[in-house]
C-alpha cells in the first residue's frame, strides 16, 4: 500500500457570507493522478489554492509530505509545483531568464541543462530566448508547465492544464505528464473540465459541486454508479442535479 | 545559503528586466539629472559674487540629490514590486520556496542598484555644469546615502503593505505617497523654519536629520554624528514596524485570495 502523501481533511473556506468549500477530505498517494471536476465556481481553484498554501483555510487541515501546512509550508515547497492560468510568468522576461530564475528559487543545480531538458520534453526549445509577453496563450501554456516540473515536483498541482492547447499539442502533453509520472513517482491533482484528459489520465476522480464533494471513486466505478458511457455524462448529471 | 540564493534569484529576475530595457535605464537617468540641471541653473541664477548665495546654491543641489536618493530608493522598490503584480507573477512567486521577507530583501538590494544607477550621472554631472560635488561632502555623504535609502525601503515596505492589502487601486501610492513628505522633512530649509507646532513630526522623521546634516556639512564642515545617529535610531523603529505591517498584510491576502488574484 502506497503511502499518502496529502491527507485534507474537513476543509473549508468561507469568504464572508458565502461558502466556496465546504468540509472537503481526501488523501492522494505517491505517483497518484487525482482529478477534481465540478462546473465553475464549484470550488476546484479554491481547494488547489489552500493546497498551495496561497490562501488560508477558515477550517480543517492539510498535511503534505507529512507536515502540517498551517505550521510549516515552507518545508515542503521545493518539493511541489503548479501550473494555472490564473497566474503568469513575467512578461518581459524571456523563456530561458524566466525560467533560470526559477530553476534558482527552487534551488536547481545545473539549471542550464535542465532548461534544455524540460524545453525539449514540451517542445519549446526554439521559444527559449522570446519574451513570455510574445507568446501565444498555447506558447504560454507549456513554458507554464514547464516551470511547474523544474524542480522535479513530488506533487504537482495542474489548473486546466490543457485548456488552450490544439489537440496535437494537448495529447503531446498528456503523454508527457503520464510519462513524467511514470519516471519521477510523481503525483499530481488535475482540476480540469476537459472529461477525456481526466478519462485517461486520472486513476481517482472527486466531483465538486457548490463546494462539496458529491462523490469520488475511480472513473470506471464512477460510470459503473452513475449508468453511464462517458465520465462528461456524469459530470451533466452531478451538475445539474439529475437524479 | 539557500535564502542568500533565493534573494539573489530575484535580484537576478529584476535585474534581467533593467539590463534588457535601454529606455528603462535612460529612465532611472532622466529624471534625477533633469531635475539637478533645473534648480542648478536656479541656484545660479541666485548665486553672485556673495560666498553666502553661493554656498546657498550648492545646498539647494544637495538637497535636490540627496531628496532624489530617498525618492529613487523608494520607487525602486516599489516599482520592482509592482513589475509582480502587473504580470500577476505573485502567486507563482509564493508558491516557489521564496519567503515574504526574502523579498523584501531581494527588493532592498534591487533599489540599491536603481538608486545608484540613477544617482551617479547626475551628481557627476554636476560638477562639470555648476561647479558643485556632492563628492566634497566625503564619508558623510555615505552615511547620507545609507540613511535615505533606508528611508526610502521603509517608505517601500509600507507601500507595498498597502499594495497587497488594498489591490492594484493603491498603486499611485508608489509614486505619490513620498511628496507629503517633502514639506515636513526640511529638504531646502532648516527645521526651525516650519511653524512651531508641527515640528514635532518633521523631528520624527529619519530624513529630517539627513537634511538638516546636509547643511551643517556644507555651511560648517561639520559633520554632526548626532543627526546620523537619530536618523538611524529612527530608521530602525520604523523598519520594524514597517516589516511587522507587511507581515499582517500579507496574512491578510492569504485569508482572503489575495495573492492569487491581486494583478492588472
Amino acid at each position: 500500500m502506497s503511502e499518502n502523501i496529502i491527507e485534507v481533511r474537513n476543509l473549508s473556506k468561507k469568504f464572508r457570507n458565502h461558502h466556496a468549500v465546504k468540509n472537503v477530505s481526501f488523501d492522494l498517494k505517491r505517483g497518484e493522478i487525482k482529478g477534481i471536476l465540478g462546473a465553475n465556481g464549484a470550488g476546484k481553484t479554491t481547494t488547489i489554492t489552500m493546497l498551495l498554501g496561497l490562501l488560508t483555510p477558515t477550517s480543517g487541515s492539510i498535511k503534505i509530505l507529512s507536515t502540517d501546512i498551517s505550521k510549516d509550508r515552507y518545508k515542503i515547497l521545493n518539493k511541489i509545483n503548479f501550473s494555472s492560468p490564473y497566474v503568469d510568468l513575467p512578461k518581459k522576461l524571456t523563456v530561458r531568464q524566466n525560467l533560470y530564475v526559477y530553476g534558482m528559487l527552487y534551488g536547481i543545480k545545473n539549471i542550464n541543462q535542465k532548461i534544455k531538458n524540460v524545453a525539449k520534453e514540451l517542445d519549446f526549445t526554439g521559444l527559449l530566448d522570446i519574451k513570455v509577453g510574445e507568446l501565444s496563450s498555447g506558447q504560454k501554456t507549456r513554458v507554464s508547465l514547464g516551470k511547474a516540473v523544474i524542480n522535479e515536483p513530488e506533487i504537482l498541482f495542474l489548473d486546466e492544464p490543457t485548456a488552450s492547447l490544439d489537440p496535437d499539442t494537448a495529447d503531446r502533453v498528456r503523454t508527457f505528464f503520464e510519462k513524467f509520472c511514470k519516471t519521477h513517482n510523481t503525483a499530481i491533482i488535475l482540476a480540469s473540465h476537459n472529461m477525456e484528459e481526466v478519462t485517461r489520465l486520472c486513476s481517482s476522480v472527486i466531483m465538486m459541486k457548490d463546494g462539496r464533494i458529491t462523490d469520488q471513486g475511480t472513473p470506471n466505478s464512477l460510470l459503473k454508479k452513475y449508468g453511464k458511457k462517458k465520465l462528461e455524462d456524469v459530470f451533466l448529471k452531478i451538475a445539474r442535479g439529475k437524479k | 545559503m539557500r535564502s542568500v540564493f533565493r534573494i539573489f534569484a530575484l535580484v537576478v529576475r529584476y535585474f534581467y528586466l533593467i539590463k534588457t530595457s535601454f529606455p528603462r535605464i535612460l529612465e532611472l537617468m532622466y529624471w534625477p539629472t533633469f531635475q539637478m540641471i533645473l534648480w542648478g541653473l536656479i541656484s545660479k541664477h541666485l548665486t553672485n559674487s556673495n560666498d553666502t548665495i553661493i554656498q546657498i546654491g550648492g545646498v539647494l543641489i544637495a538637497g535636490v540629490l540627496l531628496w532624489d536618493i530617498l525618492f529613487r530608493s523608494q520607487l525602486g522598490f516599489s516599482i520592482s514590486f509592482l513589475e509582480e503584480i502587473w504580470s500577476r507573477n505573485l502567486g507563482q512567486l509564493f508558491v516557489s520556496p521564496l519567503k515574504p521577507l526574502e523579498l523584501v530583501l531581494s527588493l532592498m538590494t534591487i533599489s540599491f542598484i536603481r538608486t545608484t544607477i540613477a544617482m551617479i550621472p547626475a551628481a557627476l554631472l554636476a560638477i562639470p555644469l555648476y561647479s558643485f560635488s556632492l563628492f566634497q561632502m566625503g564619508l558623510s555623504l555615505m552615511f547620507f546615502f545609507t540613511s535615505l535609502l533606508m528611508t526610502g525601503w521603509i517608505l517601500g515596505i509600507f507601500i507595498i503593505a498597502a499594495i497587497i492589502r488594498f489591490g492594484v487601486a493603491a498603486e499611485s501610492l508608489a509614486w505619490g505617497a513620498i511628496f507629503t513628505l517633502a514639506p515636513l522633512s526640511a529638504v531646502y530649509y532648516p527645521v526651525e523654519t516650519l511653524p512651531e507646532w508641527i515640528r514635532w513630526l518633521s523631528l520624527s522623521f529619519p530624513q529630517t536629520y539627513v537634511f538638516e546634516g546636509m547643511r551643517e556639512v556644507l555651511f560648517s564642515n561639520n559633520f554632526n554624528s548626532n543627526y546620523f545617529i537619530k536618523s538611524i535610531i529612527l530608521n530602525i523603529i520604523y523598519a520594524i514596524i514597517a516589516v511587522i505591517v507587511f507581515l499582517v498584510s500579507f496574512e491578510g491576502a492569504r485569508k482572503r485570495g489575495g495573492l492569487i488574484n491581486t494583478g492588472e
